[in-house]
């Protein structure tokens, strides 16, 4: 098991959100788009030069800045 | 009067939902956020009249965004009187998402009805829900909708007094594992295969194959929108005006005595004894030839490309693309679709910058539009005008107001204080657009159109009459000869094409007709008219939001 950030997962991968970093309102935000601590999580792709992160949570489908991605901790599952 | 409140997450169809429930048609595009400010309409329920509302979205009730406040505040406000109904509009297809909201709006222990929307699109997504159990755990009627086709919407307008009160109780703080139990009891999802939206989904959104989709599109919308426009005018408008409008006015001049200023206004100046629907310069002629002949194909034509590519979803993809390069100008990605809006009109566009989030962000938006984006209406006469020299004149204007919009974003970012906050937003699905909504929206907007443009234009070209009769424009001509000659290199009677430009700029540029202007000269123009002011219109509505903007802050 490996914990990464957003960031720093491939697209493609998929795992378990462990840990939302950043302040309250950050968090609050995340949480009500769906992005919450124990929710499966799948990276789609990532924009050049630090872009939008571009993930999967549910049947949704959401960006994220840089900064704000790389506050996302995920577990990332085995394939 | 009773009041019916549509409450529901950003992007759920909340305002289709309205229009079919009011009869008022409202604009709904694909992507969240399209209702900032409410929404109010009326219908009838059991006799009486009731008032309903389109809330803007809102994903939770302890708001993160302004938009949420004002959903929050109209909320509070109903709740305290008795009788009103709260509309849950739910998108059955996240239903784990969006029952968040709900369980909050039942803590708040107001009469509810859950409305299950998209119903239609959780057949081929796979996913199944049990509306039956869902309403028994609530307790509150849940009724499967799709507001697009119309379905369900009866069973949500019969039921409507059936709004009561849940009795459903949990621990706040075991919210979402308690929406997870729900989710695990009322839904089933079968497996199916990626569809061939959902891949175009994901290739429009990789950097290396979503920049070259970006450029496709985009290109293939501009030449749509001129094989649409030309066609129109080639085809249809310029043919009516000429055979039919033409020998009417030339009767009406004979009548008048083809010469007199009551014959200038209406008529206009004869060219070569003839009737020029540009130059001529009448209210009948000019003044009905321009809005309706030369722009308004234009406007059609965008706005159907427009509305199709809102509804598809595909504008929050562009904008995630042009993240990293808009960010470098104080806004994000998102921010290109009160631009793309601006191009139809300055005017919705500047309304549509009230979406971002950052005051900061809101004026270098707003500012960015006013300066170089120029409207369907102003870009249509240059079509008609600069056309003519084909790619090396229209590039050359476009590829101006292109670098100044990029230099002036830089400078803005760079001078103003603060920061640009990070993108963080919900892609909309890919859905296909359904026609007759559609065809409704561009109908609307060019109506729209039609009846805050054609005034205008009429005026404008009274005025053009008033001021040559009275020698104003001449005067001022002379006293700008040092900018408009010295400087921008064109001849004094030009100034008359930037005094009407404050007011219409389409007319604006049908004035420079007339001077014989050079392909040099006729870009110089075509630029500045574009930059110096933004149309009236467009300026009364920039300081509404500018004053409004700061007697927020004061108050």
């Amino acid at each position: 098991m490996e914990n990464v950030s957003l960031v720093q997962m491939k697209p493609g991968e998929q795992g378990t959100i462990v840990a939302i970093q950043g302040g309250y309102g950050s968090r609050r935000r995340a949480e009500s788009l769906g992005i919450r601590v124990g929710v499966s999580i799948k990276k789609i792709s990532a924009q050049f030069m630090r872009g939008p992160i571009i993930v999967q949570v549910g049947n949704t489908t959401i960006a994220l800045g840089f900064g704000i991605a790389q506050k996302i901790i995920v577990e990332k599952r085995q394939r | 009067m009773k009041k019916i409140l549509l409450i529901g997450n950003p992007n759920v169809g909340k305002s289709v939902i309205f229009s079919r429930l009011t009869g008022v048609h409202v604009i709904a595009s694909n992507y969240p956020g399209t209702t900032v400010e409410f929404t109010k309409g009326y219908m009838r329920i059991e006799g009486e009249k009731a008032e309903v509302i389109d809330v803007p979205g809102a994903y939770t009730l302890e708001p993160s965004s302004k938009a949420e406040q004002v959903a929050v505040d109209m909320l509070e406000n109903a709740a305290e009187e008795d009788g009103n109904i709260f509309v849950n509009i739910v998108d059955a297809t996240n239903l784990e998402r969006n029952l968040g909201l709900t369980l909050q709006l039942i803590r708040r222990r107001i009469p509810l009805i859950v409305c299950l929307n998209f119903w239609d699109e959780t057949k081929h997504t796979g996913i199944h829900i049990d509306a039956d159990k869902l309403e028994k755990i609530f307790t509150v009627p849940v009724i499967p909708t799709c507001g697009i086709t119309g379905e369900g919407i009866k069973n949500l307008v019969s039921r409507l007094s059936e709004a009561k009160v849940s009795t459903f109780q949990y621990e706040d703080k075991e919210r979402w594992s308690e929406i997870g139990r729900i989710v695990d009891t009322v839904q089933k999802l079968t497996h199916r295969h990626h569809t061939f939206l959902e891949r175009l989904g994901d290739a429009s959104i990789h950097p290396i194959t979503g920049i070259p989709i970006a450029i496709i599109v985009l290109f293939l919308a501009f030449k749509i929108v001129r094989l649409i426009g030309e066609s129109l005018i080639g085809y249809i408008l310029e043919p009516l005006f000429e055979n039919l409008w033409a020998p009417l006015m030339m009767k009406l001049s004979a009548v008048l005595g083809s010469s007199g200023f009551i014959h200038d206004v209406l008529i206009g100046k004869l060219i070569e004894g003839k009737i020029a629907f540009v130059e001529s310069m009448g209210v009948l002629t000019t003044g009905l030839f321009v809005p309706f002949a030369m722009v308004l194909p234009y406007i059609v034509a965008f706005y159907l490309v427009l509305s199709f590519l809102e509804d598809s979803g595909y504008l929050p993809r562009l904008g995630v693309l042009l993240d990293t390069l808009m960010h470098k100008l104080g806004i994000h990605g998102l921010a290109i679709i009160p631009m793309l809006l601006g191009i139809g009109c300055n005017v919705p566009g500047a309304l549509a910058t009230r979406v971002l989030e950052t005051k900061r962000e809101r004026f270098i938006a707003a500012t960015l539009m006013a300066i170089a984006i120029p409207c369907m209406a102003q870009i249509a006469m240059v079509f008609g005008l600069v056309g003519q020299y084909g790619a090396n004149g229209l590039g050359i204007v476009f590829g101006t107001l292109f670098i100044v919009w990029i230099i002036l974003g830089l400078l803005l970012n760079l001078v103003l204080k603060g920061e640009s906050p990070e993108i963080f937003a919900e892609i909309p699905p890919y859905r296909l657009p359904y026609f007759p909504a559609l065809v409704k929206k561009l109908w609307m907007r060019t109506f729209g159109f039609l009846k805050d443009a054609v005034p205008y234009v009429l005026l404008g070209v009274l005025i053009v009459n008033i001021l040559y009769a009275l020698r104003i424009i001449e005067f001022i001509g002379r006293l700008a000869a040092p900018v408009v000659t010295g400087i921008l290199g064109l001849p004094e009677e030009a100034v008359g094409a930037l005094v009407i430009g404050f007011l219409r700029k389409d007319v604006a540029v049908g004035m420079l007709v007339p001077l014989g202007l050079t392909m040099h000269q006729m870009i110089v123009a075509s630029v500045v008219l574009t930059m110096y002011f933004p149309c009236i219109a467009t300026f009364v509505i920039l300081s509404a939001l500018t004053v409004g903007g700061i007697l927020n802050l004061v108050l």
